[in-house]
């Protein structure tokens, strides 16, 4: 049962095949006897996920047709649900209950989602292995010895180990991609401004964008349909026509130019058996009318430095509310102010976070601005024009998700290391751009991802591209064998 | 050694929006604390700032009065710090690209020179919450309703050479800013605050001397006092072998002096950075012109047009313009009762000293320009005389009704009929037979004698024109 994937589930419940009832308590079992072995929830909420299941078995009752109409979901533990603890990963925010709904929520909600709870992540979404959240680190569903990735890790797992057909994650430097990859399941970081900011807790503000994480690109499409849209309450966002992201999935790839970055293909650590897995779905879309070329990026050297200088820079302010005065965690019997404030801080904020405030403020603070957030604001735009120059001659780009695959739990302790499993998805994020990662492939029983990188509000031309390849292979819909 | 002060002024002004500048919360004064703060204002995990366009037509509204140039794209920048006030630990504000860029403001001085101020810049920019320290047993208490209320910062040129023209400028900018409506003015509630930047030179030096910043200037009279007080320590420092260092120093009304905040060294690095909520702030010709179609007549303006369309002196016609509220009731009155000078002359004289006497805003006077220029119609029409108008005035302050029902009421109307008068001057020369026969005798000041019985004898009432002429043609007939 639990093979079915979200877009099957939303026809079935239409079809009044299943209930939502049903469905929901279906999965709630399923976390509930596996995902001790994962950890992909920091909050399971079975009891208000079952309220909304009935809600939605009326609505469905009565003929509605909202597009998430009584599917369980989960929201990643970034996201502010109102009267249920939002932590962010974080001792931080450990005790923290959101008084209020993030937009994302607010708009699944009233598309008809069924929350089940809310998925473990690497603290303040800083990590790329999901082993820096306060709750203990997510263990990948298809080597529990091995990383899901990060920071959406939970997400990732959960949705790979099918405790939940779709779930939402926030990508600011590649958190969707790299434990899509990893987790073996398709997630989509769509255009910056596309998904509102609102109750998504800040890391990076220029670069944080949420999306979503499912089994297939159909999926993704459709919950992204839910989650996209102008939001008045968040100035980044953009305002368009209303676009429906499932309208292009059966677009043909006839003549269809796909960009393969040479730099993505470099020396730089690329695993020869990763490339192997590309290659072999580069034929497969080739095979269905594709035409590719090699496109240049020359900047893309610059883009891992030039991010770890401006999401630290944001993060240092960002995290700067956190002070034990209002809310969330406010250490034992401060002596004073000052004590207050670095107590608090200091035990409430784990090593990787703490790192990275020093690092921001330190490229923040006078004498030491321009030679660091100003210069790398200047690389942004020069990453950016490159894409905008490789856009000219093709539709989209293709290139592996990340170097390598899964790795072991505790392999990276090296920050810097840590960094560059992120050295493929980084450039998207400071150009703006909408990316997604699809399963492509195994290598020794673990997942392989295929990234396509989109201009600007194009997604629904990846979902499409993703969803032809999906057409022809079955990656997507294989479920590691303890969780099947 | 003579010494030159030199001044510069920054001052907040606060937007009288309804809401706040980043969020939807209100901004009225005097909630219970707290009460006025949403999930934006308390820097919830995830919330973020959208502009109140009402803040930005007000900015737009203050660069165009003091002929500044607008910047057409302006950026809104965070200035970090940690404060229990402060909820996101940060401060939304303008840095390198403010709204406003230069302009200028001029001001009259004590001889009457009009001396022009420079003004570098103005800047959007939220206020902090409130930190309470009384009432909370060695705790603070922290009221945050004031946090996210719209401020726009007005930063001088060092150009002001005293106390006095750093006054004269912060009370042109505050007729100013309520002239324009968008700020109360109110200094009490904070609504219009100052920090000064002092320091003194040797007359004739070029270069600046080091500077002390001033804070908590909260009235006229402050600002004058702690200008003072420091450009004297200064100089006592200085001479005294010693100098200034750059600091933030605190006034002290109480004991009338200021007292070092924190030096230089100790001040914050603000790790300014352009917010990445906000987008740039673009603003445009079009919106320039809606707003310059809203702007009211300004002070100068309406000061010379007073002087030419009333007749007035340049100075009561400066008295009358210091607020748009005084302004405004001057033409009602002048306009009711169709005599200029003679309302010029009551709105600054009777009816300004009732209002000082009173303690009430012009708002709530209890007299209205109606009821004033109805009072000086009838000193116009001669059915009272200008004393007794005084006495109608107080009865008309102290509610008992408009002019004509006090004058019918109290039967103060004029005496005009001339055989009445006759009547009376005759009782009068009959009762002062012995006056009468000195004034014949060549006593001419015994004049003002009988003029006084005539009054007396009418309670003031006769029209004193006639009383003359008849008093004069019956004394010498």
């Amino acid at each position: 049962m639990a093979q079915e994937t979200l877009s099957g589930w939303v026809r079935k419940l239409q079809a009044r095949e299943i209930s939502s009832r049903e469905l929901t308590q279906l999965y709630l079992d399923r976390i509930e006897r596996l995902d001790p072995q994962l950890n992909s929830f920091i909050t399971v909420t079975a009891e208000q996920a079952l309220a909304q299941a009935d809600a939605a078995d009326a609505r469905l009752a009565k003929g509605e047709q909202s597009p998430l109409l009584g599917v369980p979901v989960a929201q990643k533990d970034i996201f502010c649900t109102e009267g249920v603890r939002t932590s962010c990963g974080s001792r931080m925010l450990d005790p923290f209950v959101s008084p209020y709904n993030a937009t994302v929520v607010e708009r699944m909600n009233a598309a008809g989602a069924v929350m089940l709870g809310k998925t473990n992540m690497d603290e303040f979404a800083m990590g790329s292995s999901n082993e820096t959240s306060f709750y203990g680190p997510v263990r990948n569903p298809w080597d529990t010895e091995r990383v899901p990735g990060g920071s959406s890790g939970g997400s990732a797992a959960a949705v790979g180990a099918r405790l939940v057909p779709g779930a939402t994650g926030t990508d600011t430097g590649g958190s969707i991609r790299q434990p899509a990859a990893f987790c073996g399941i398709t997630g989509l970081k769509p255009t910056y401004g596309r998904v509102s900011r609102y109750g998504m807790i800040a890391f990076a503000s220029s670069l944080d964008q949420g999306g979503p994480m499912a089994a297939t690109a159909e999926d993704c499409g459709r919950m992204l349909n839910a989650m996209a849209g102008f939001d008045e309450r968040d100035s980044t966002s953009v305002e368009r026509p209303e676009e429906d992201f499932t309208a292009g999935l059966e677009q043909d790839l006839k003549g269809l130019r796909i960009g393969l970055p040479t730099e993505f293909f470099g020396e730089a650590g690329l695993d020869e058996r990763v490339r192997g897995v590309i290659d072999a779905a580069i034929e497969v879309l080739k095979g269905r009318g594709a035409e590719v070329r090699e496109v240049g990026l020359p900047n893309s050297h610059l883009s891992v430095p030039a991010y770890y200088v401006v999401a630290p820079a944001e993060c240092s302010s960002n995290l700067a509310r956190f002070d034990g005065v209002r809310y969330g965690y406010r250490c034992e019997n401060p002596e004073d102010l000052m004590d207050l404030y670095t107590r608090s801080r200091g035990e409430g904020f784990g090593d990787e976070v703490k790192r990275r405030i020093m690092v921001g403020t330190y490229v923040l603070s006078a004498g030491y601005y321009d030679a660091y957030y100003l210069k790398a604001q200047k690389v942004r735009r020069i990453i950016a024009d490159d894409f905008r120059r490789a856009f000219e001659d093709v539709d989209v780009l293709l290139a592996p998700t990340t170097p390598e695959l899964p790795f072991a739990l505790g392999a990276k302790a090296d920050p810097v290391s840590m960094y560059l499993s992120d050295i493929y998805t980084i450039a998207a994020n400071l150009a703006g751009l909408p990316a997604m990662s699809l399963p492509a492939g195994e290598i020794d029983g673990l997942p392989v991802g295929l990234q396509l990188i989109g201009n600007y509000f194009d997604e629904a031309r990846l979902l499409g591209v993703a969803h032809q390849y999906q057409q022809e292979t079955d990656w997507h819909a294989r479920v590691p064998a303890a969780f099947a | 050694m003579e010494w030159e002060t030199v001044i510069g002024l920054e001052i907040h002004a606060q937007l009288n929006t309804v809401s706040k500048i980043f969020s939807g919360a209100p901004t009225a004064y005097g909630a219970e604390p707290n009460r006025q703060a949403c999930p934006v204002d308390l820097g919830m995990p995830g919330v973020l700032p959208v502009l109140n366009q009402g803040a930005v037509e007000r900015a737009v509204m203050l660069g165009l009065a003091i002929n500044a140039e607008i910047t057409p794209r302006s950026v809104f920048a965070r200035k970090n710090y940690f404060y229990p006030d402060l909820p996101k630990g940060y401060q939304i504000s303008q840095f390198e690209l403010p709204i406003v860029g230069l302009g200028h403001l001029d001001i009259e001085l004590e001889d009457g020179t009009i001396k022009r101020v420079g003004v570098t810049r103005a800047h959007l920019e939220e206020d902090a919450g409130k930190s309470l320290h009384e009432g909370f047993e060695a705790m603070t208490g922290i009221d945050l309703n004031r946090a996210g209320t719209p401020l726009i910062e007005i930063v001088s040129e060092p150009e002001l050479r005293s106390a006095k023209e750093a006054v004269a400028y912060m009370k042109k900018l505050h007729s100013l800013v309520r002239y324009l409506d968008i700020c109360d003015g109110n200094m009490q509630e904070g609504s219009f605050r100052c920090d000064a930047n002092v320091s003194v030179r040797p007359k004739g030096q070029t270069e600046f001397g080091t500077r002390a910043e001033l804070k908590n200037l909260n009235s006229f009279r402050f600002v004058e006092r702690a200008i003072n007080f420091e450009v004297e320590r200064q100089i006592d420092l200085i001479e005294g072998g010693g100098s200034v260092v750059q600091e933030t120093r605190l006034y002290d009304p109480d004991r009338d002096e200021t007292r070092s905040m924190r030096s230089k060294e100790e001040a914050n690095d603000y790790r300014y950075f352009p917010d990445p909520d906000l987008l740039p702030l673009v603003v445009d010709h079009a919106f320039i012109d809606s707003v310059r179609a809203k702007l009211p007549e300004l002070p100068d303006a309406k000061r010379a047009r007073f002087v030419e369309q009333y007749g007035l002196s340049d100075y009561d016609a400066g008295v009358l313009t210091a607020t748009r509220e005084m302004g405004d009731f001057y033409e009602a009155v002048a306009g009711g009762c169709d005599a200029p000078k003679l309302a010029a002359n009551w709105v600054m004289g009777d009816f300004s000293a009732a209002l000082n006497r009173s303690e009430v805003e012009l708002k709530d006077a209890p007299v209205n320009a109606d009821g004033l220029a109805g009072l000086l119609a009838r000193i116009q029409d001669e059915t009272i005389s200008g004393k007794i108008a005084k006495e109608v005035f107080e009865a008309m302050w102290n509610g008992e009704g408009n002019a004509d029902a006090v004058i019918e009421a109290k039967g103060l109307k004029q005496i005009t009929d001339t055989s009445a008068i006759d009547a009376i001057i005759d009782d009068v020369m009959a009762s002062n037979p012995q006056q009468l026969e000195q004034y014949r005798g060549g006593k001419d000041k015994l004049f003002g004698f009988f003029v006084g019985q005539v009054m007396k004898a009418t309670q003031g009432k006769a029209n004193p024109a006639q009383v003359n002429e008849r008093l004069k043609a019956k004394l010498d007939g």
